[in-house]
């Protein structure tokens, strides 16, 4: 049924546009790509298994509590590793080729999926149910309570965060030094920790997305959980335009819809070939996404 | 004591000495004009003073303070701000924004505050506004206050990046070629508003400028640069007809 495909989409898409928040954010200010973004999912992921193990026989009886717990270690794991990414790989490469810092996000990545290979072994673990919402249902249309929390979350999430971004003044550093960094600084913006909290509110997001994903989809962790969400997310934001907070909200959305929808009506097998065609002709199309800046070369 | 106290400052780029033995000192409230030919060094002067380049030779202080080879926002904090020869504004964000950028210092509310809405943050945001619109008022930017910088006319983007730069609350603006591209109306006007901010805000200035009729019209002492080494200083008056400087000027 087309409604219920629609609002899994949704449910998709607002996960999606989560993650592409955390690349497009980063992209926006840093200038850079960084690929190790769909590990900090991973991260989370993990944090949340072993969060949920350890304190399940103390906190066992008060589910709520538990789950609770969980998500705010999680969501502190995964900030902290974000700013100290930034501070460990990227910060000392702040005027190097861009190249050198796409290199060293890749590397980044690998270094965070061999480490919980180490730690975790490379078989996949089953997350405990965590989330336990009923379903809805109106008229012949069923919806999971997770889909209805994740859509909630989302919106909360992207309201708060324009709302950051436009009205506190870290929010205006935040733009202005995307804009002009040199300029920035000289206006006594504090540019290296602006880009800190760029990559901490970036990761939380991305905790947030790996802990909704895991409700909502898959509830198995395992090291490279997070590199197909987040190269997908990716995509999203190079949808929407990267460097743009909205674009990456409606790159992310679309995606999750068209990725549902081919999967229901089309094949399953080619879901991801058509989600990545689409990217292909949109780029061809606007090569600045969908809302990019068309940049004119002064001549 | 002189606010600005210049000594021997020099920065050499490979074997190029793009500033060398530069001195000179500013007293409190003075306008003061750093002038000279094309690629005479007078902007990697003031990238000397705010921190954008780090001198290889003399040194700098403010109001006593030593700030030589200090980063640009600490210098900034210190109390230097300037404008750029190519205007840099935030073209993308709001002519208001853009002040309260420079605003950013002055008002001290965590990132917790901003996350939580926490009373403190909308008591500081109004403040933030209220200063803000304030500086617009001065340059009369205050009806285009929600307008996209790079929508303003050349002229309003030079005052915006005076207001801006002001906002920063500096005890030194140094201005950077302020009139360049300006017709003469515009120019006359500027110079209303230089002197403007000297006598409101009690501004010390510093300024880089290639028209003659605004440097004799303001400045009240000159240095000249000519490359890398200053050529002449003093009064305005007696700079302009030092025999040297007009050479440097028209050539043989």
């Amino acid at each position: 049924m087309l409604i219920q495909q629609l609002i899994n989409g949704l449910n998709l898409g607002s996960i999606y546009a989560l993650i592409a928040l955390g690349y497009t954010m980063v992209y926006g200010i840093a200038k850079m790509l960084n690929f190790a973004h769909g590990d900090v999912i991973m991260v989370g992921g993990f944090t949340m298994l072993v969060t949920l193990t350890a304190l399940g026989a103390s906190l066992g009886a008060n589910p709520i509590l538990l789950t609770g717990a969980a998500v705010l270690a999680s969501v502190a794991v995964c900030t902290v590793l974000g700013v100290l990414i930034e501070k460990i790989a990227y910060k000392p490469l702040r005027n190097a080729s861009p190249l050198t810092v796409l290199i060293t996000a890749i590397g980044v990545s690998y270094f965070l999926q061999s480490l919980s290979l180490l730690i975790f072994g490379s078989n996949a673990r089953r997350v405990n149910d965590f989330f336990h919402l009923g379903n809805i249902a109106l008229g012949d249309v069923s919806i999971s309570g997770n889909t209805v929390l994740t859509l909630a979350v989302t919106v909360l999430i992207m309201i708060g965060l324009t709302l950051f971004i436009r009205k506190t003044k870290t929010g205006r550093a935040m733009l202005a030094v995307s804009e002009d960094k040199g300029a920035a600084e000289l206006m006594g913006v504090n540019v290296n920790r602006t880009i800190s909290v760029t990559f901490a509110i970036g990761s939380a997001l991305a905790a947030v997305a790996s802990i909704l994903y895991l409700a909502s989809f898959n509830s198995y962790v395992d090291p490279y959980m997070g590199s197909l969400p987040g190269i997908k997310a990716f995509v999203a934001a190079v949808l929407g335009g990267i460097g743009s907070v909205p674009g990456a909200m409606i790159g992310g959305i679309l995606l999750g819809l068209i990725e549902t929808i081919t999967k229901a009506y089309i094949s399953t097998n080619i879901a991801d070939a058509i989600v990545f065609s689409v990217l292909i002709i949109v780029l061809l199309v606007r090569p600045t996404g969908l809302l990019g800046k068309k940049r004119m070369e002064k001549v | 004591m002189a606010l600005l106290e210049v000594t021997k400052l020099g920065i050499t780029f490979g074997g190029l000495h793009a500033v060398e033995d530069f001195s000179m000192q500013i007293e409190k409230g003075q306008l003061y004009g750093l002038i000279g030919p094309n690629g005479a060094g007078k902007t990697t002067v003031f990238n000397l003073l705010t921190g954008v380049y780090k001198p290889t030779k003399g040194s700098f202080c403010l109001d006593g303070e030593d700030l030589t080879g200090k980063s640009s926002i600490e210098i900034n904090k210190k109390g230097i701000a300037r404008t750029f020869q190519n205007i840099r504004l935030f073209h993308k964000m709001s002519v208001i924004d853009n002040v309260k950028v420079g605003l950013h210092n002055q008002h001290g509310y965590g990132i917790f505050t901003s996350f939580f809405r926490l009373p403190r943050y909308f008591q500081e945001e109004k403040n933030i506004d209220r200063e803000a619109v304030e500086l617009l008022k001065v340059f009369g930017l205050e009806r285009e206050r929600d307008y996209l910088a790079s929508n303003l006319p050349y002229g309003k983007q030079r005052k915006l990046e005076i207001a801006r730069a002001l906002a920063t609350r500096p005890k030194l603006l140094l201005l950077d070629e302020p009139a360049a591209g300006m017709n003469p109306n515009e120019t006359a006007e500027l110079m209303e508003t230089i002197k403007f901010v000297r006598d409101q805000f009690d501004m010390t200035i510093l300024l880089i400028e290639h028209d003659m009729r605004l440097v004799a019209g303001i400045c009240e002492r000159l240095s000249v640069l000519n490359f890398g080494q200053e050529l002449a200083s003093g009064e305005t008056a007696a700079v302009l007809n030092n025999p040297a400087v007009i050479t440097a000027y028209l050539g043989e």
